[in-house]
């Protein structure tokens, strides 16, 4: 009898539950699923970290680590790297007085010789870098300095450049638009370098630098684009623009010699404008190709180097360096990486012998401590 | 219970239909209120406020109802029209107009989100290194899924209104039925409610098609008691068959001003007939009919109107309900003010810096980099505090805003694995376990202190009746249980015939019979046709708010007396000889839990009597005659066997005698004010010189694995309390039973018992002494006893209660801690519901401050549920309002132990990692930022692009800590149900204590330091790609926050039945960089990213370097735990060990 009476009261509460409205009673009376993953039975497979599985893991490492490690630091310890710094600070360097005499109204070019030894050849492609030190192409205010769409030619932009650009926006004079406007493309690098050979003979002879190649390709051919129709003229095309207040020359008068490497297309121009990360940088200026017979690209003996010296750094105590380097896989000479790789993989293989010991000392121990349980 | 509309601040305001009550109510609890969707909160808030201004506007004690809206006759009264609110329920927030305005106010009065807007708007302002859209998309993104969640709700709550307002209700008007909109309805009007329809607002019963003026009511929505209640018509109107009748009635209510408390009703009605004084009657809550509950059984009634729409009890219950906030969230908040503090820090840091750095002007404005004219001329102050700003800007990344909602998230969607259970489903109920609020789910993992509930918790509550002792002799039902019933006349053991003995048996069948308040339920609909059926004959069974009562009439039909029904106040009895006897119900003196008994009284055939029934504390006092001492003896022996006994007393009245109770009821009943205490001290007066018949036991069994689940729950290192109001006898049995004591605990007693013999200041000192001892023992001995200790109600008043003589001796509750902190088990009987909220309390805010769980089933337990930090439900017999006001509900007792140490240690050790991992891979991500400040002249260079910046916490590093935080398992549930000791090893918030959390944000700072310096050295003055290109400084802060995005996406990876995921958020990251920079994007006034990160990947010592990177920014977190591991493993590290090791074991023994 009670089972039964008790057996209708449930009945009824079932019955209200579900007659009063179908929301709360519909679920609540489904038994749940029994699948893996709402019993939370997912399979898994999970690493517990002792000694025992991380030992091998540590050995491992330093096994691979440390060959690459050499690996790397036998190469960056073949390349080859010359630095010249031709900044003019000290009374007796060459360009003393090209920097002390530096005006921004100058129109004549101070020029300046600086005599350099190779004491070894550098074989196969040689790249040349101008460097600069102390000079924050990282500062916000200047990395923000820039119109992308008018350097990827949009015709709107180029004659009403975007508001980031100021104070290096319109011409104060002409209030003409300035292209290309903005700080970074104001303080473009503008020193030329030029590289002789002093032959043994006592001849010197230009080195040839070539110009192209020194951008990234898709900078080069999809980023930066000169605006208007490729038929005109490059003057014409930059009509209603003042070249940057900085500037020397307007901007279609980069690269005269070479449509392809004129205007925002210009190769030197597009290295400028990636912004470096660091306030001490370098950036690619030249190559010098191999030559196709087995000499060397750059003999070793002495060189000179012959700078137009335009660009002013002393007044932010700035340098300026003049690098010639060979280049591997790797990139330049950088003993970093492979430091780093022999001592993360030595490390690692202390580490693993360590490990080794406590886990034959304590893991050991704490297991057949534990089985009895 | 403190429900008063005056503590609603955090409370929900969640009014709804009456099936959706539930669901809606449940889903806005279940989808986190306090953070993402505070709103409800604000909106409760107002609602208070309003009400609060409405109430002290027209401030009266009572109302008075005109029925019908007809003017009393004049001279009686002065008619004083008053207005009260129509039937509508609005439970909605927001109309159509005023959704965006309040719903985005609501949203920004949140700190978080408030913080976030100001940060957008400071980047909108000023010029900012970082473009409002990195604030702002994630703050949209979370303000509009919130305001579409919310909005979409609230058209839940407009649609369940409109049905409920709109639903058609039958009014009497001008003598005819009319039928008209439910929120049409106004305070006296005349309702007519038919069968199966539920009320639509608070009315006064008139009357019934029922001819004895009763109907019936189901209040399953509104307490969850599906029994069917008895309800009364006023006597004087039940007589009223049709509606001209009833119209015809010319009558004022006086009733009490809403109040939410479901069982309490205080009003007068006043019927005026022609040239005759006004007949008043007494109105209690037998006359209410509430609003949500259902008429069952009863063709139909007529009933007036009192409380309409927002002041019916159940719009003013669902009110209050305390928002309670986990001990995890505490330390976040905590963690989240030192990062805050780090961050402005930071920004005052570089600021200083920047002003030291730039004093020379070439510094300032070197030629290549002026500052244009507008800038030039700003003051230094405006240009140093706006520089401070962007520094704020640049580094505000450290507070995600990712984190609320993931962990939000982790919450909400993690709560499902408890309802998916399967291990937590009640084949008998229909079953699983609820959860109502999700927001407690990692302080299942906290829990030090459980306080339960015997009866129905610890017991089954399915009550059987075993025996009854009468004038000392015992007789037991031969038929015990399978429902089978022996024929009538052979179950009584006929052991004394003596005339006398007889005599008082039969009173004492009859006592049983009579004194109770069981209905009888007929069976008439399908239900009744398939039992009848199963029965073999047709039958009608007994239905009751008290198992107890219910065990006992079928007790007593087993024994051959079978109470058949109440007719026209007439309670029918079949005896023995199969003569129906028939007794008139005068009287019934309900049961309270204060008086812990109750009365009857009734008249047979020429004399009046009193039976009562209740605890022998309540009954013996009150007797006058009986075999006492033989009765006493037999209770107590029952009660050690842990059944629960009642004594059953009875008491002739003379007619004078009678008479004089009479009035000392009916003037108590119709008192106006204090009516409870008037009663209660008629009930004292009427109560007494009983003469003693017997005892009845009934057993209660221990639910299934309840000792199991105790002794778990102990080595868990978890204290388990016993709450219970039952006999400290009856309440000792069961705890031996469960395994709460074992037979070598030494018990220490704390009741009344002993407080007579000796002051209860000696008892508490000599008690302490002797727990004291024993620890100073057992700190040298190995086997150290056990304490329990037994307190009672009263003793623990006197406890409680601020002692007077501070001086010397200190406080009582201080002592009483102490000894409670050294026993492992306490007891505490005879507890009245608000005595057990005070003990949690007492507890909760002693000076460890614990975690506590209450666990219960009735609605005494919902105070405690309600006080303590987790309140679970069993989702028992006694009704669902343990259930409902519960955190968590679960069916039996027996799934607190998986509830606890499997789903509370996995969600503590999830968010506790989560959390943790939040904090560490945002100080990675900036701290980078703050390094490279050093290196662009400290002007707020960002180092990582806008998108990177933007999507690092939404979608690249996001997915698979959120999956990681809901399946991580570190032990495999069997193992956490196999060694509750590993409970021990997440107490005390273990995993998010400052030295963990330190060496996180160290972590970071390490890994960031790796990270960004790795770099730095790779790009110092040197090219990495084979063709001599350069690089700049995008690509330097694309190589970071790659080597970034791997490491921190891989320290999730613990689990590697995670790999789809991670590879997955890796993969993602990867083709959308790849995309990001293959574009030149329309649109965009800038180009950096172009091909940056394919340049980047065509380098192998890029390559190199973010390997090199990636594994040296993960070795330091793998030696620690290594090193940890071997040198002191946890408890948790070496069950992980000892699977795999019986693993190896199986496999050996398999080859």
């Amino acid at each position: 009898m009670m089972a039964s009476s008790y057996n209708a009261k449930e009945e009824d509460g079932h019955h209200s539950g579900s007659s009063t409205h179908g929301g709360t009673g519909a679920p609540k009376n489904k038994k749940p699923d029994n699948t893996a993953f709402k019993q939370q039975r997912l399979p898994a497979w999970q690493p517990i970290l002792t000694a025992g599985t991380v030992l091998p893991a540590f050995f491992v490492i330093g096994l691979i680590f440390i060959p690459i490690g050499i690996g790397l630091y036998v190469t960056s310890n073949n390349i080859k790297e010359y630095e010249v710094d031709y900044t003019g600070v000290e009374p007796n360097s060459p360009c003393y007085d090209c920097a002390n005499s530096f005006t921004w109204n100058s129109t004549t070019p101070c020029v300046c010789t600086v005599n350099f030894t190779l004491t070894q050849p550098f074989e196969s492609n040689v790249y040349m870098y101008y460097g600069l030190s102390n000079f924050y192409q990282n500062h916000r205010r200047y990395v923000k300095s820039r119109d992308d769409s008018q350097l990827n030619g949009v015709q709107s932009s180029l004659t009403n450049p975007s508001k980031e650009c100021k104070p290096y926006l319109t011409n104060p004079e002409t209030k003409l638009p300035i292209a290309p406007c903005g700080a970074i493309a104001n303080s473009l690098f503008n020193d030329t370098l030029e590289l002789y050979y002093s032959q043994p003979d006592g001849n010197t002879s230009k080195v040839t630098l070539v110009k192209r190649g020194i951008a990234w390709y898709t900078d080069k051919n999809v980023k930066f684009r000169n605006p208007g129709n490729d038929k005109d003229n490059l003057t014409e095309r930059f009509k209603g623009t003042a070249k940057p207040v900085n500037w020397l020359k307007p901007v279609y008068e980069l690269d005269p010699s070479d449509p392809e490497n004129n205007g925002f297309i210009n190769e030197d121009f597009i290295v400028w404008m990636r912004t470096a990360a660091l306030p001490t940088f370098r950036k690619l200026y030249r190559i010098i190709q191999k030559k196709p017979d087995s000499t060397p690209t750059l003999a070793s003996g002495k060189y000179v180097l012959k700078i137009t010296y335009n660009y002013p750094v002393r007044s932010f105590d700035g340098r300026k360096r003049m690098i010639l380097s060979t280049i591997s896989w790797m990139g330049g000479k950088n003993p970093f990486l492979g430091i780093a790789y022999i001592t993360v993989g030595s490390i690692c293989f202390f580490l693993g012998v360590v490990l080794l010991i406590i886990h034959q000392k304590y893991d050991t121990r704490s297991n057949s401590a534990d089985i009895p349980n | 219970m403190c429900r008063s509309s005056g503590d609603v601040n955090s409370a929900f305001f969640t009014v709804h239909t009456l099936g959706t009550v539930e669901a809606l109510s449940l889903h806005s609890l279940c989808f986190p209120s306090r953070c993402l969707f505070h709103s409800l909160w604000c909106h409760n808030l107002f609602f208070s406020l309003l009400r609060s201004c409405a109430g002290e506007e027209n401030w009266v004690d009572s109302r008075t109802v005109y029925i019908g809206h007809k003017e009393p006759p004049p001279g009686a009264e002065a008619y004083i029209p008053q207005r009260y609110p129509d039937n509508r329920i609005v439970s909605s927030k927001y109309t159509f107009w005023n959704f965006i305005p309040k719903n985005l106010f609501e949203q920004f009065r949140r700190i978080a989100n408030f913080y976030f807007l100001v940060i957008f708007l400071v980047q909108l302002i000023i010029d900012t290194p970082t473009s409002p859209v990195t604030s702002g998309l994630p703050l949209f993104f979370v303000i509009t899924v919130t305001a579409i969640k919310q909005g979409y709700e609230d058209w839940l709550r407009h649609k369940a209104d409109c049905s409920l307002n709109e639903c058609p209700v039958d009014v009497v008007q001008q003598e005819k039925v009319v039928r008209t909109q439910s929120h049409k309805l106004r305070v006296g009007d005349i309702v007519m409610v038919r069968e199966d329809e539920t009320f639509p607002c608070d009315l006064i019963f008139l009357s019934s098609s029922r001819d004895d003026g009763t109907c019936y009511v189901t209040t399953t929505s509104l307490d969850g008691e599906s029994s069917h209640k008895t309800y009364y018509a006023v006597p004087d109107t039940m007589a009223f068959k049709t509606e001209q009748e009833v119209d015809s009635l010319h009558a004022t209510i006086e009733c009490e001003q809403p109040q939410p408390d479901l069982y309490k009703f205080v009003g007068r009605i006043n019927i005026y007939k022609d040239k005759e004084e006004p007949v008043s009657r007494t109105l209690g809550a037998e006359n209410l009919l509430l609003r949500g509950a259902t008429l069952k059984n009863t063709q139909h009634i007529y009933a007036v109107a009192v409380y309409t729409g927002m002041e019916t009890k159940m719009a003013l219950n669902y009110q209050s309900k305390s928002q309670k906030r986990s001990a995890v969230e505490k330390s976040m908040n905590a963690f989240l003010i030192v990062y805050l503090f780090i961050l402005i820090s930071k920004a005052v840091i570089n600021t200083v810096l920047k002003y030291a750095w730039q004093w020379s002007p070439d510094r300032d404005e070197p030629w290549y980099n002026h500052r244009t004219e507008n800038e030039r001329q700003r003051h230094v102050v405006i240009r140093a505090f706006t520089d401070f700003l962007a520094f704020m800007v640049l580094f505000n990344y450290i507070i995600p805003v990712s984190m609320y909602v993931t962990v939000e998230m982790q919450k909400f969607l993690g709560s499902y694995f408890i309802t998916w259970d399967e291990e937590m489903f009640d084949e008998e109920l229909g079953q699983g376990a609820q959860v109502n609020t999700s927001d407690l789910n990692e302080e299942l993992g906290q829990v030090e202190y459980v306080f339960t509930d015997k009866t129905g918790t610890l017991t089954e509550n399915n009550m059987e009746f075993i025996e009854c002792c009468v004038d000392g002799n015992v007789y037991i039902p031969h038929a015990i249980c399978n429902g089978q019933i022996l024929s009538a006349a052979s179950s009584i053991d006929m052991i004394d015939s003596s005339p006398g003995g007889k005599r008082i048996r039969d009173l004492f069948f009859r006592a049983l019979c009579l004194c109770h308040t069981v209905q009888v339920k007929e069976e008439e609909t399908v239900d009744g046709i398939k039992r009848g059926i199963h029965q073999g004959r047709p039958t009608s069974f007994y239905i009751s708010s008290s198992p107890d009562e219910v065990a006992l009439v079928e007790g007593m039909k087993r024994l051959g007396y079978t109470y058949l029904r109440l007719k026209d106040n007439y309670m029918e009895i079949l005896n023995k000889d199969d003569e129906i006897e028939r007794f008139e119900l005068l009287h019934v003196l309900n049961f309270d839990s204060v008086r812990r008994r109750m009365s009857v009284i009734v008249k047979s055939i020429s004399e009046y009597l009193m039976f009562c029934k209740g605890a022998d504390s309540s009954i013996f006092p009150r007797v006058v005659s009986g075999k006492v001492e033989q009765v006493k003896a037999h209770v107590e022996q029952n009660a050690v066997e842990g059944l629960r006994t009642l004594c059953v007393a009875y008491r002739r009245l003379s007619e004078s005698e009678y008479q004089e109770a009479c009035h000392y009821l009916t003037e108590a009943k119709l008192a106006l004010q204090d009516r409870e205490q008037r009663l209660a001290q008629a009930y004292d007066v009427i109560e007494r010189d009983f003469v003693l018949l017997g005892a009845t036991a009934v057993e209660d069994r221990l639910q299934e694995k309840a000792a199991d689940t105790i002794e778990s729950l102990h080595k868990a290192g978890i204290k388990v309390w016993v709450l219970t109001g039952d006999k400290m006898e009856t309440a000792a049995a069961t705890c031996y039973a469960s395994k709460l004591f074992r037979r070598s605990t030494q018990i220490l007693e704390l009741t009344k018992k002993r407080t007579k013999e000796q002051s209860l200041h000696d008892v508490l000192f000599e008690l302490n002494r002797t727990v004291l001892r024993q620890r100073s023992i057992s700190g040298l001995s190995v086997d150290c006893l056990d304490f329990g200790l037994i307190i009672d109600g009263a003793t623990l008043s006197a406890v409680l209660k601020p002692s007077q003589e501070v001086s010397g001796h200190g406080n009582y509750r201080e002592i009483f801690l102490e000894i409670c902190r050294n026993c492992s088990a306490v007891l505490c009987c005879r507890m009245a519901p608000l005595q057990k909220a005070q003990i949690v309390k007492l507890i909760k805010s002693s000076k460890e401050h614990p975690i506590t769980l209450a666990v219960g089933d009735g609605a005494n337990d919902v105070s405690m549920i309600l006080e303590a930090h987790v309140g679970i439900g069993i989702m028992g017999k006694e009704g669902r309002q343990a259930a409902r006001n519960s955190d968590y509900a679960i069916p039996k007792f027996k799934h607190l132990k998986k509830m606890l140490l499997v789903h509370g240690h996995y969600y503590y050790i999830r968010i506790a990692e989560l959390v943790q991992y939040f904090f560490y891979k945002n100080v990675c991500f900036i701290f980078p930022q703050f390094l490279y400040q050093f290196f662009c002249g400290f002007s707020q260079q960002p180092l990582y692009d806008t998108a990177y910046l933007t999507l690092y916490n939404i979608s690249f590093t996001s997915l698979p800590i959120l999956l990681y935080s809901l399946v991580e398992q570190h032990v495999t549930i069997d193992t956490l149900k196999r060694e509750p000791s590993l409970y021990r090893d997440i107490a005390k918030n273990s995993l998010l204590r400052w030295p963990v959390f330190l060496y996180w944000t160290c972590l970071g700072v390490f890994d960031a330091v790796i990270f960004f310096f790795g770099a730095y050295f790779l790009f110092d003055n040197t090219t990495f790609t084979s063709n001599g290109q350069m690089f700049g400084n995008w690509t330097f802060g694309t190589l970071i926050f790659t080597v970034l995005v791997f490491t921190v996406t891989l320290k999730a990876t613990k689990c590697l039945g995670l790999g789809f995921v991670i590879w997955g958020s890796l993969l993602f990251y990867v083709i959308f960089s790849l995309l990001w920079g293959g574009i030149v994007w329309p649109f965009l006034n800038y180009q950096r990213m172009y091909y940056v990160f394919m340049q980047m990947l065509s380098s192998g010592p890029a390559w190199l370097s973010i390997i090199l990177l990636i594994t040296v920014s993960l070795l330091p977190d793998v030696i620690k735990k290594v090193l940890c591991r071997a040198i002191c493993p946890t408890a948790t590290e070496r069950a992980q060990v000892r699977k795999r090791f019986l693993k190896i074991d199986l496999k050996f023994y398999l080859c």
